[in-house]
């Protein structure tokens, strides 16, 4: 893979992520081998691929959960320039390069209500305006109006998420499709630049798909958020993706827009296998 | 027999009605030689009497008891099931917690005055309210962070220690000692959170337990700094702002200065106010902490670490935070405790120590500030209680505390009050 940017950086939005000849090894396991892929703002890229292709393993990588190899992972951020997410702490990947991601097996704060765990998400701003506590603990007035402000951000997202009615119920309590549209909200509430979605349609009906999908859609094209999506569901991928890559045996074996995937000889062998012999051999 | 099994699936009345009158028949049959049938004394010889009505009234009662009894079970079923269905953290806010609290703070204030010819009882208080302020220190390491801490006994000894070494050798008074010593446990609690910030759950657990003994035994056994095994004897007692609670002799005194007649109880009911105080700002201090957004990041990080750092929270300073409030109001508790006993020795901050602090935060309800009141209440008084069962008092100590368990496996007060509500929130 040559490091120069793929179509989808070229076709209107803005370069946001760039990742340059990613590898990832687990000891003798090459998880992923010299990926290279570019993420634009307001558009939808996926990254598709079989079961242990490598996929979860780049969210990873992307959002500092590991350290790559070799390679490197760099965010255009509109602020700060450029910034490379393999070297930071973990933390500030969210916090400074505005990278983040929702989990395979979601990972909620069970315990709290929706709206604490979206107000949790905004911790770094509130931490910030209570002046590490000091002038929270006497309720000053800049204080006040930052916690108005995370109160109002919050609402906003559980509004568009359809989930206000159950703001004050604890998290761990709902269906698992509510606590997957919990969990985009909560990752919604840090301003993200670049969402990182894994696997967000997987346990939803029919129903919550098709709203995931508007959803997408909607963050993209009006809040001109780059989106970067782990899924199984073709439903969702093939409907709403700007841009897809393929990933088997942490190879990009593919890339480009639904149709050219889906047309794609080396993809159709990765998912189906060419023939008995071939299935036998994976 | 079979026919009167209770019935749980449908509480049809008629169903009901049959049962009854299944038990009444019954008990009427049973009745007969049990109760309707007696044998009377008649002249030395024994008769056979009958007692109808009797029997009648057993069979009605019976009628009507399991009837009553029926519907209480129905009762409490629906009851169980209404509670099951609410989730602790959605139950609106119990307004009778509300009143617990209040009632309990009401009698924490009067009982010195009520009990004030009784030392035993101020003395014991006090006791209680010390374990009280180390519960709700500890409540917010291991109920609200969630990090189990074995050796939260240490922070209570660097407090302890910081008012023995800094009275006896530099003559520093209770309260400008607090400050100091309370800043000098943060330091030894961010010590202590440091290496262990990677560690969860049991490995955790083993590292503080091991803090916990490194400090015991360093002053266990570093004689020249600590005194030892010997301990600090003869640790100034707290002053009435300056004036000493002491007989009349030069200077003035308490009982001078207020012109009433000395007496040994003022100072013991002086250091029981002085540590309600303590207790009570904490409290405050907690319950305001609990609502800014560093609380609410302790109990996220609780809930799930690795979703904190990919909301891009750093879990460090949120932990090590934990570790230092927790451990600075632990050293004021240990503060007070050295100036209430005037002598402090390593056998104070023994691992028990810790365990029972520890026990009164799981008792009570992890995270729970009224529940670490009651269980820090139950922890000494069952022991005090007990006092008259000598040998066997440990053992009932720890039955009731088995029995606690089972009956409430959350602890005494396990709900969860949101720290923000929507509902409340949304009208200004």
């Amino acid at each position: 893979m040559s490091n120069t940017l793929t179509p989808a950086a070229n076709q209107g939005g803005k370069l946001l992520l760039e990742v340059e000849h990613l590898t990832m090894r687990f000891g003798g396991l090459t998880a992923l081998n010299d990926l290279s892929l570019a993420v634009p703002a307001g558009k939808i890229t996926s990254i598709i691929g079989p079961n242990g292709a490598g996929k979860t393993t780049f969210f990873n990588c992307l959002t500092g959960f590991y350290k790559p190899t070799t390679g490197n992972v760099r965010m255009h951020h509109p602020q700060y320039g450029p910034l490379l997410l393999n070297q930071m702490p973990s933390y500030h990947v969210a916090r400074k390069a505005g990278v983040v991601r929702t989990f395979q097996n979601i990972r909620l704060f069970p315990n709290m209500t929706v709206l604490e765990n979206l107000i949790v998400a905004q911790h770094n701003a509130l931490q910030r305006a209570s002046r590490f506590s000091i002038a929270g603990l006497f309720g000053q007035a800049g204080y006040k109006s930052a916690r108005e402000a995370a109160l109002a951000k919050a609402l906003m997202w559980l509004t568009r998420l359809k989930l206000l009615d159950i703001a004050d119920t604890a998290a761990g309590n709902l269906s698992y499709g509510t606590q997957r549209r919990i969990e985009i909200a909560r990752a919604l509430c840090v301003d993200p630049l670049l969402l990182c979605l894994d696997e967000p349609a997987a346990g939803l009906n029919p129903r919550e798909s098709a709203e995931l999908n508007e959803l997408l859609l909607y963050l993209s094209r009006e809040h001109n958020k780059g989106v970067l999506l782990i899924e199984h569901d073709m439903n969702v991928v093939m409907r709403v993706s700007d841009h897809i890559c393929v990933l088997n045996f942490g190879n990009k074996i593919a890339e480009g827009n639904p149709a050219q995937i889906q047309n794609d000889p080396d993809v159709i062998k990765a998912y189906l296998g060419e023939d008995e012999t071939d299935q036998e051999a994976a | 027999m079979t026919a009167f099994i209770p019935d749980h699936s449908g509480p049809g009345m008629t169903a009901r009605l049959k049962d009854a009158t299944g038990v009444a028949v019954v008990s009427l049959f049973l009745g007969i030689p049990m109760i309707a049938l007696h044998t009377v004394d008649v002249g030395g010889v024994l008769a056979v009497a009958t007692r109808w009505p009797w029997l009648i009234a057993f069979a009605v009662t019976m009628f009507t008891g399991r009837l009553v009894l029926q519907f209480a079970l129905d009762h409490l079923k629906i009851n169980k099931a209404r509670r099951e269905r609410a989730r602790p953290a959605v139950r609106a806010t119990r307004p009778w917690l509300k009143w617990t609290g209040y009632a309990v703070l009401g009698f924490s204030i009067v009982l010195p005055i009520m009990c004030s010819g009784n030392r035993y009882v101020v003395d014991t208080a006090t006791t209680v309210m010390i374990y009280v302020m180390l519960g709700w220190g500890l409540n917010v390491v291991v109920g609200l962070a969630g990090l189990l801490d074995l050796g939260y006994v240490a922070f209570y000894a660097v407090g302890a220690y910081t008012y023995g070494l800094l009275s006896t050798h530099f003559g520093w008074g209770f309260w400008e000692t607090l400050p100091v010593a309370g800043a000098l446990a943060a330091g030894f609690g961010i010590l202590l959170g440091w290496p262990t910030l990677r560690l969860r759950g049991d490995y955790l657990a083993i590292v503080t337990l091991g803090f916990g003994e490194i400090v015991r035994l360093i002053l266990v056994n570093w004689t020249d700094f600590s005194g030892g095994p010997n301990g600090i004897g003869s640790i100034p007692r707290p002053t009435f702002f300056g004036l000493p609670f002491a007989p009349a002799g030069d200077g003035p005194t308490f009982a001078s200065f207020f012109g009433i007649e000395y007496a040994p109880e003022h100072r013991v009911i002086f250091l029981y106010y002085v540590i309600l105080v303590l207790a009570l700002l904490t409290n405050l201090f907690i319950a305001r902490l609990r609502k800014l957004p560093v609380g609410i990041a302790w109990e996220a990080v609780r809930e799930d670490e690795v979703a904190c750092k990919a909301l891009g929270m750093n879990v460090t300073n949120i932990k090590l935070s934990a570790f230092a409030i927790g451990a600075m109001l632990g050293g004021f508790a240990g503060v007070f405790f050295a100036a209430r006993q005037g002598f402090i020795s390593p056998e104070s901050f023994v691992f028990s120590e810790s365990a029972t602090i520890l026990a009164i935060v799981v008792l009570g309800g992890m995270g729970s500030q009224l529940g670490v009141v009651v269980a820090a209440i139950l922890l000494v008084l069952l022991p005090e209680l007990g006092r008259d069962f000598s040998e066997y008092r440990m053992l009932m100590f720890g039955a009731a505390m088995i029995l606690i368990m089972v009956w409430r496996p959350g602890g005494l007060i396990a709900s969860r009050a949101p720290t923000v509500r929507l509902h409340k929130e949304a009208q200004p």
